[in-house]
């Protein structure tokens, strides 16, 4: 999956960071560094954060490949935030 | 006389069969076709960009790449949606016959279009001495190529690492070599990091911060020769102030050059300091008319801004290419009367040395500043900077929540000093300050805007290399 955060629009309140630590990390109070290509396993942490972004700066597209393991009834909360064809915001 | 608008059909001509073609495939480049097609373009869409790889984001190629935690290849940008594109990657433009609308390009081939967007950015200022420049050991940092190559020097632990430049790009390269735990110089040009873009005061504060990271940082200088060794890998540098610094790696960062030389001779508006375009982004020809075909958009353009005296500005920011691709892209497939000004407003981001740097308006413009709130020991403060009597910029280090406010306080023209107290308001506080540019006709590698005058056919500057 392929995310870019709009850093201008950022505002550091980590909740990302809180939600799939293993792609956002805080550098510093402020800072967000990211890993603009995690890998599928991240998908639903990564889901998550998009939707728990309280300024919405997580633009998220997710692959094929992140598509192939999710079953047909997804729970995960504001999945609908993120789609296969991109695009949360 | 109805409200309708006379339309001659040929709008809705170009939206169903159209040719648009982009030059430039990166950030701009891929959200305006991603605008296009949302706003149902039909016909065919090319992108043409110099570098094989599909789009992919910068920011990360000077912070997470260099520190480690992301693959300068793995920074592809998400799509936000499926653009059905004809891709010509890894082949340049090389000229524009604006005439019979075509594009040429690297390999003899040539496309026509109907409408043109240029997005082509800008590219490292190399180190003027060529064959210096290309000693084993020497970089930009640009490209994700420049990022890969300069990660794997850095995961070499060179002895010392040499950075030319204390822009934000090489401030945040700086950070990134000492957070590795590797010996790093800074040669500045000027009194202070940072000072082009955000002034003396706001340097000062930059300068702590390298020395206290144990950057071993040289302002007033300029590296005159870089040295190398029998086997052709640098070696060491000498700086102006007569002394010589070692170094296996020496990274220069002393900013950017516009990428218009394709356009030399075919009668747009371009030149070093970029393509001139109106505010609704359509390119100048260099008699000072606006096409009606070409449009411009992202660090290669230079536009009017109705809040700063509508001066040309050319901004390097990740976030002005993204809202001018936007608007350019609305622009090129509208009636003249729908069509809308580029006004966003500038704002950037930079982290370095663990502390997040924002900026929103044009600092360079500002005359004073004023540290409206916290301390600038504490490195943590907001801080504005007037112009006129008016709030021109603002700035903010671990304080970004109040960035917003000072957006609007800026887009208001709200009065500088502010004629309320703020909250953590400190005695440091009490009085603006100068803010303390350096003189705008000394070129330095970094002010990220540049104010460009009035002139659309403009093509004054000149860059003076350090030596």
């Amino acid at each position: 999956m392929r995310l870019v955060v709009d850093l201008n629009r950022c505002q550091g309140y980590a909740q990302c960071a809180f939600l799939a630590p293993d792609v956002f990390a805080m550098h510093g109070d402020e800072s967000l560094l990211y890993n603009p290509e995690a890998p599928a396993e991240q998908r639903e942490d990564v889901v998550r954060a998009v939707a728990a972004c309280p300024v919405g700066a997580i633009l998220l597209e997710l692959t094929d490949e992140d598509m192939a393991g999710m079953v047909s009834q997804d729970t995960v909360a504001g999945a609908g935030a993120a789609s296969a064809s991109g695009g949360a915001r | 006389m109805t409200g309708e608008r006379i339309r001659d059909g040929a709008l809705e001509h170009l939206k169903r069969e159209g040719r648009i073609v982009i030059v430039g495939a990166s950030l701009a480049g891929l959200r305006a076709a991603e605008t296009m097609r949302d706003k149902g373009f039909a016909g065919s869409l090319t992108l043409i960009g110099d570098e094989p790889h599909e789009p992919y984001d910068r920011p990360p190629l000077s912070k997470q790449v260099l520190l480690g935690n992301a693959l300068a290849d793995h920074t592809a940008l998400p799509r936000r949606r499926a653009i059905d594109a004809d891709w010509r990657l890894g082949v340049p433009a090389t000229g524009l016959d604006m005439t019979a609308r075509r594009v040429r390009l690297g390999n003899g081939d040539e496309v026509e279009y109907d409408r043109l967007l240029i997005a082509t950015g800008v590219r490292a200022r190399p180190w003027p001495n060529e064959e210096e420049g290309s000693l084993q050991g020497v970089f930009v940092l640009r490209t994700r190529d420049d990022g890969e190559g300069l990660q794997r020097a850095l995961a070499d632990n060179p002895r010392r690492v040499l950075v030319i430049g204390a822009g934000f790009t090489g401030s945040e390269i700086a950070s990134a070599c000492r957070e590795r735990g590797l010996n790093v110089t800074v040669a500045e040009r000027g009194g202070a990091p940072l000072v082009g873009a955000l002034g003396g005061v706001i340097g000062e504060v930059a300068a702590e911060m390298h020395r206290e990271h144990g950057v071993d940082l040289r302002t007033g200088v300029m590296v005159t020769a870089l040295e190398g060794d029998p086997s052709g890998r640098v070696r060491a540098a000498h700086l102006s102030d007569g002394s010589t610094v070692e170094a296996d790696v020496v990274v220069v960062s002393l900013g950017a050059q516009r990428n218009t030389e394709w356009l030399a001779g075919s009668g747009l508006g371009a030149g070093p300091r970029g393509i001139a375009c109106d505010a609704g982004c359509r390119a100048f020809d260099i008699r000072g008319i606006v096409t009606d075909d070409i449009y411009v958009a992202g660090d290669v353009a230079r536009s009017p801004h109705a809040l700063f005296g509508y001066q040309f500005l050319s901004l390097e920011h990740w976030g002005n290419a993204v809202a001018q691709a936007d608007t350019a892209a609305h622009n090129m497939l509208s009636e003249s009367a729908d069509r809308r000004p580029h006004l966003w407003v500038p704002a950037f981001w930079s982290s370095q040395f663990g502390v997040n740097i924002k900026s929103v308006g044009v600092p360079p413009m500002g005359t004073e500043i004023l540290i409206t709130q916290g301390s600038l020991a504490e490195r943590r403060f907001a801080a504005v900077y007037g112009y006129q009597g008016r709030v021109i910029a603002a700035v903010t280090f671990d304080n970004c929540r109040w960035l917003p406010f000072y957006e609007h306080q800026i887009e208001s023209t709200a009065p500088f000093p502010p004629p309320f107290a703020t909250v953590d308001r400190r005695p440091e506080g009490n009085k603006p300050l100068p803010a303390d540019f350096p003189d705008p006709s000394v070129p330095t590698h970094g002010p990220t805007i540049t104010l460009s005058g009035y002139s659309p056919a403009d093509r004054k500057m000149t860059f003076t290399p350090g030596r």
